[in-house]
């Protein structure tokens, strides 16, 4: 029995849910050839991004990676801005010049994802240098992935928070896989949390695919950000459900890259099946109520998408907007 | 005026930005002692959580200095040696010059990363690389090169109190050099070259340690009845193209010296600019001179031939001298 409250399961079943369809409205549109560039979608680990954000204050910040949908909408980013940046429109996030892999909302403390793999650690850590000097509460999150965790930025700025104490909670999203190749073939640990021994700081290892647990495991590491104990690492186990990016498919001309019984295993720990269960075992909610939430938040990919597709595409003269500050 | 070493410029500027602007902090590698001088004890006056001493992690210094700047500090991060900012190349190259374009100007970046810069010292080619051209290639950074402890002083008040990445490179030989510094904190502007000689024959640009080598062979053309103009940049991004352009619309002949590698270098853009906006003025082809293009060897003699060499820049002037274009 998790000893959350109904309001913050639903609050997080809302997060998980208003990514799930975000993300599956992003898929279909892919397929359909109507978006430009590149996108890597977030399904399957939804419970990671909801159960942390959960715990979060909105002027709290958080980093992210090239897989950043779940991030920004779970830390409360506006679908259609995302949606229309996505699409490369004038209304998107970032006026069409950051696309999928950057997207950012300073307004909620989101301060970007991140195309380059490890790239938003050291980010994360200098906002927490940055909330340590100005003497506030706030509290930095980095999200990354497991093949972030054999960059150099991971080590550098563990090392970094640990020795000056930061307020930065580093959350791994350990999919299992960097791109192609299983995680299991580039790091010779079974558990990423071990390394934070290596930087005197405590790590955890959480079911990354229960959204309640993931809560109380960041709600705990974030509370001792917020009273000046320092950085956790936090390895949340999930599972990444499509592929590295849509339409790889047809890169990779009908090959293989998975084992049939861990897409069976990821199918089987669907965080959203997960969730829904565990609020009506518990008796937190009904199924209308969860229901309604899910209607609430398809209506609203709807429109996003409808907002995006009919909003004006940049004057090419932007361009040049931007620039020096 | 009171005459001092750049490294005392460099501290007053420090000092004077951390006692105006409560943001402000200097973080790096050994800052408290400051291996050239400039952030030196600076830490017993202002503390440590102003001077912040890390550790040797440039990515990761280099990375939480966007980090802190995009979330209200305006860091002066020193990373030493201008070789050193490669170990931090991501944070710098995708990250703070691309940030504020990326996310649609959400955001500003009034960060500073200081080195020192060049060869001359027989520090070896870890020590003595120059690497402004490859950050002059980037968007959306500045790239600073002063060549003399007054403009050190100026332009890194500047540079701190600029919203955006500024890269502030010293000459590693300028260090020691003393020159008339005020007292009191000033500023010169980021994009304003100085004119350091005055002459009607020929057009030298050149920036940084260079810029005496510059002033030397243009005292032995004077002697030879040729007068050179000295152009010193200061600001190699944004750089001073209108004053440049002036200077060649008056002189029609233009001589590049830069002390970086020769393909891609600074010289390349100067020299393509004024060949592409002064064309009709040009009444002889433009020159280069640069580094030769090998890594910085290590023995003073071999030093001296592998940067510009008061010589070279001779033969450069002599040879604009005597070619008249058709």
């Amino acid at each position: 029995m998790s000893d959350v409250s109904t309001d913050v399961a639903l609050d997080i079943y809302r997060r998980v849910l208003n990514i799930r369809r975000f993300e599956e409205e992003v898929g279909r549109l892919f397929t359909e050839g109507e978006l430009p560039g590149v996108v890597h979608l977030y399904i399957g680990e939804e419970a990671v991004a909801a159960g942390v954000c959960a715990a979060l204050r909105r002027d709290d910040y958080v980093t992210s990676t090239h897989r950043g949908h779940g991030h920004v909408m779970a830390k409360g980013g506006d679908p259609k801005r995302m949606m229309a940046e996505i699409f490369g429109k004038e209304t998107g996030y970032c006026r069409g010049k950051g696309g999928s892999q950057h997207i950012a909302d300073f307004s909620i403390g989101m301060l970007g994802a991140c195309g380059i793999v490890g790239g938003g650690i050291p980010i994360a850590t200098g906002a927490g240098l940055s909330i340590k000097l100005r003497k506030t509460d706030q509290v930095s999150v980095c999200f990354f992935g497991d093949g972030a965790a054999n960059e150099g930025s991971f080590h550098e700025s563990l090392n970094l928070a640990s020795t000056m104490g930061l307020p930065v909670v580093f959350v791994c999203e350990h999919n299992q896989y960097g791109e192609f190749t299983p995680a299991r073939d580039t790091m010779n640990i079974e558990d990423i949390a071990v390394r934070a021994d290596a930087y005197g700081m405590p790590g955890h290892c959480v079911d990354g695919c229960d959204a309640l647990e993931v809560y109380a495991v960041a709600s705990q590491a974030v509370g001792r950000a917020r009273d000046g104990e320092g950085p956790t690492l936090i390895e949340a186990k999930t599972h990444r459900r499509g592929g590295h990016a849509e339409g790889e498919e047809a890169f990779l001309a009908g090959q293989k890259y998975r084992l049939p019984e861990e897409e069976r295993l990821a199918a089987k720990r669907d965080p959203l099946l997960i969730l829904h269960e565990r609020i009506l075992l518990e008796g937190l909610a009904d199924a209308h109520a969860l229901e309604s939430i899910d209607q609430d938040s398809s209506q609203q990919m709807v429109e996003a998408v409808t907002f995006a597709r009919e909003s004006p595409w940049p004057d090419p003269e932007t361009v040049l907007e931007d620039t020096w500050a | 005026m009171p005459r001092k070493t750049s490294v005392d410029a460099m501290r007053e500027a420090l000092r004077a930005e951390l006692l105006r602007d409560e943001r402000v902090v200097v973080i790096g590698e050994d800052v408290k002692v400051g291996v050239f001088g400039g952030t030196r004890w600076l830490h017993r006056e202002f503390g440590d959580e102003r001077v912040i001493n890390t550790p040797i992690s440039e990515l990761a210094v280099a990375g939480a200095g966007v980090g802190a700047a995009a979330t209200g500090i305006r860091p002066v991060i020193d990373l030493m040696f201008g070789t050193f900012l490669f170990l931090a190349f991501d944070q710098i190259a995708n990250q703070a010059g691309a940030m504020r374009y990326m996310f649609g100007g959400q955001t500003k970046l009034p960060l500073v990363l200081m080195t020192v810069s060049g060869a001359g010292i027989s520090a070896g080619h870890h020590h003595s690389q120059p690497v402004h051209p490859m950050f002059m290639n980037m968007p959306l950074i500045k790239v600073v090169l002063p060549s003399t402890p007054y403009d050190v002083k100026g332009l890194l008040i500047s540079a701190i109190r600029d919203d955006n990445p500024v890269l502030f490179l010293s000459p590693i030989t300028l260090g020691s050099q003393r020159g008339e510094v005020p007292d009191d904190p000033y500023t010169i502007p980021l994009g304003e070259a100085a004119i350091r000689r005055e002459g009607g024959d020929v057009t030298i640009c050149t920036a940084g340690a260079m810029t005496r080598r510059c002033l030397e062979a243009a005292r032995a053309m004077a002697r030879e009845g040729i007068e050179c103009e000295v152009i010193d940049l200061r600001t190699l991004k944004p750089w001073d193209e209108a004053c440049v352009l002036r200077s060649v619309r008056k002189t029609g002949r233009f001589v590049a010296v830069d002390e970086s590698f020769p393909v891609c270098g600074a010289a390349s853009e100067w020299a393509a600019t004024v060949a592409e906006k002064a064309f009709p003025h040009l009444r002889a082809p433009v020159q280069r001179v640069s580094n030769l293009d090998v890594p910085l060897p290590y023995s003073p003699v071999l030093e001296k031939a592998a940067v510009p060499t008061t010589e070279r820049i001779l033969e450069a002037l002599r040879r604009c001298m005597q070619t008249e274009a058709a």
